[in-house]
């Protein structure tokens, strides 16, 4: 091999590394081109969203199921946190991982009986979910503070050290956004992320391999509900406030949307997907009006043309368009 | 190896198998042929676990395999390749392959997700696994494809490496060479006379019956879900009972 050879080859080989370092690197840096803290409040909202997506990619696009009711445990993590901390004084850290436990025990026992059914049943099953969590939050006035929300939740800290700035909560986030991928990056790298590829990609065939589907559909449920609840409880932190709206189905469909601009079981396209779609309104003044049809108008354009998702739809048609030239040009 | 007992498989009132008996050799090749819709592949569902079988039972090596679900058949050693390829059009050809090694890969998703060392030297071992196999099968040179853009042979290729990727203890194989050509044909066979000797135990569903009676070392029959037959393949073909279930049929048609 040349020198050229080895450096391709070692590029191609710690691709993945190399490339969670750079957007690692990126990430640091960032702040000192831009520190205006409205930027920075945008980005570290990225971060939370993409902790959320990251989770529902690998149960949507990795598992293959769908679930429309991902905000509830968004939203049970990020009260759950709040009544934890103010109510009960809990300190943060342990609160935080307290809840992500609670609600994967919700996820547990949600998940057994809800992911017997499949497509369409699946999809009412969570979005019955996601209703009866935001009614609880929005009805249950003494412990969740009803519609006008939960205010006073304290910021995370270490030691004397408190995440109350968007610097510092860039920072803290986006170390858990990278956490997040990496976890992910793994699992689908090894031989349990094959065993769900071919679950998402059919059933029968995957059980007679060897993967036991209803446990794995389960096991990523709660993976991904703990994400989530994580996410919130993040999400309660950086705000200090949280209200019942913020958890709604909206945000659930706005979380599919985002996996699906991603692209099913796309890692890196849930990063992207989370960014787009949060950064979207920024690009239009009048978008506030018409948010829902945008979103509505992306979904149905991208499960049109490219229904696999928009970025694994297209690297996977230039990976097909590759290989049929390979075809062509191999002797027969 | 494999012991079918009265096994027997109702859709509804529809009775699909009725007390099918026999026995599956160690390290030899059974055939079983049958018309169409006699229910060889209802049987071979049967045995691999994605249906249950109404009554009767089956045994692999003295274990009660009828009724447990077909991921723990798999972990026992029963690979199964499927008539209708259900390969995974996504993924390229040697993940396709690599599902195949989905026993041993670990199922533990906290070790998947903290990559542990020993992790990744099993996944390094796995793909060399996987890479041989696909070099017995011809199809090195197309590992980073996806699977969706590979012809019709390849595909059927690329099945019968992930069902052998994993030196399964029995081999069920569905149809490998129906739709192929007779090129084809003969090149499968050769890699089925390849495997047989070296000692993988198969079944085999098969319709070509110049093949089966090629390479088989045992035929069973069955026709309308009953076994009319079992044999080595010349006490088969001059079976009156199979000679009628075949060429009586024809008769009516022509």
């Amino acid at each position: 091999m040349t020198g050229k050879q080895h450096i391709l080859y070692f590029l191609s080989l710690h691709r993945t590394g190399l490339s969670v370092t750079v957007l690692a690197l990126a990430l640091i840096l960032f702040p000192f081109l831009d520190s205006n803290p409205y930027t920075l409040g945008l980005t570290n909202l990225i971060a939370i969203n993409a902790i959320v997506v990251l989770g529902l990619n690998l149960f949507i696009g990795y598992a293959g199921q769908i679930s429309l009711g991902h905000a509830a445990f968004f939203g049970l993590g990020a009260y759950g946190s709040a009544i934890a901390t103010v109510t009960f004084g809990l300190p943060p850290w342990p609160a935080m991982f307290l809840v992500a436990g609670l609600v994967a025990l919700v996820a547990l026992a949600v998940g057994i009986p809800v992911l017997r059914l499949s497509g369409h049943y699946l999809a009412m099953a969570t979005l019955g979910l996601n209703y009866v969590v935001h009614t609880v939050l929005l009805q249950w006035d003494e412990v969740t503070g009803g519609p006008s929300g939960f205010a006073g939740i304290p910021s995370l800290n270490l030691g004397t050290f408190a995440f109350d700035t968007p610097l510092r909560l860039h920072y803290l986030l986006w170390t858990f956004a990278m956490l997040c991928l990496l976890l992910s990056l793994n699992l689908v790298r090894s031989g349990v992320g094959r065993g769900l590829a071919a679950l998402a990609g059919d059933e029968t065939a995957a059980a007679s391999l060897g993967v036991d589907t209803r446990t794995a559909k389960v096991k990523i449920f709660i993976l991904s509900a703990v994400l989530a609840a994580l996410a919130g409880s993040l999400f309660a932190h950086c705000f200090c406030y949280v209200s019942p709206d913020t958890f709604g189905i909206f945000t659930s469909t706005d979380m599919v949307i985002m996996v699906v601009i991603g692209g099913m079981g796309s890692i890196w396209g849930s990063l992207f997907g989370a960014a787009f779609l949060t950064l979207l309104p920024e690009w239009m003044d009048w978008f506030e009006t018409y948010k829902d049809f945008v979103h509505g108008g992306v979904l149905v354009l991208v499960l049109m043309f490219l229904p696999q998702g928009l970025i694994t739809g297209i690297v996977d048609a230039i990976r097909i368009k590759l290989a049929l030239r390979r075809r062509e040009h191999a002797p027969a | 190896m494999l012991q079918l007992d009265g096994v027997s498989k109702n859709f509804g009132g529809l009775p699909a198998l009725q007390s099918v008996t026999f026995g599956v050799p160690k390290g030899r090749l059974t055939a079983l042929i049958g018309p169409n819709g006699a229910g060889k592949s209802t049987l071979i569902n049967c045995v691999t676990g994605l249906l249950p079988p109404t009554s009767g039972s089956v045994h692999f090596e003295s274990v009660d395999i009828s009724g447990l679900p077909a991921h723990r058949i798999a972990h026992l050693g029963i690979t199964r390749t499927f008539q209708n390829l259900r390969l995974f059009p996504r993924l390229s050809v040697l993940d396709n392959v690599l599902t195949g090694l989905t026993c041993e890969g670990g199922t533990s998703m906290c070790m998947a997700m903290l990559r542990l060392p020993v992790l990744r030297h099993r996944e390094r071992q796995l793909r060399l696994r996987a890479l041989e196999a696909m070099d017995r099968f011809g199809l090195s040179d197309k590992a980073g494809w996806p699977a969706a853009v590979l012809a019709y042979g390849d595909k059927k290729r690329v099945e019968l490496a992930r069902a052998t990727v994993g030196n399964p203890r029995l081999l069920l194989l569905d149809e490998p060479v129906a739709g192929l050509n007779a090129e084809e044909t003969a090149s499968v066979g050769e890699q089925l006379r390849t495997l047989r000797r070296a000692g993988q135990t198969i079944l085999l569903i098969e319709h070509d019956m110049d093949l089966v009676m090629n390479i088989a070392d045992h035929v069973v029959v069955l026709d309308s879900g009953q076994c009319i037959a079992t044999g080595t393949p010349d006490e088969v073909r001059r079976n009156p009972l199979v000679l009628e279930a075949y060429l009586g049929r024809m008769e009516a048609t022509a």
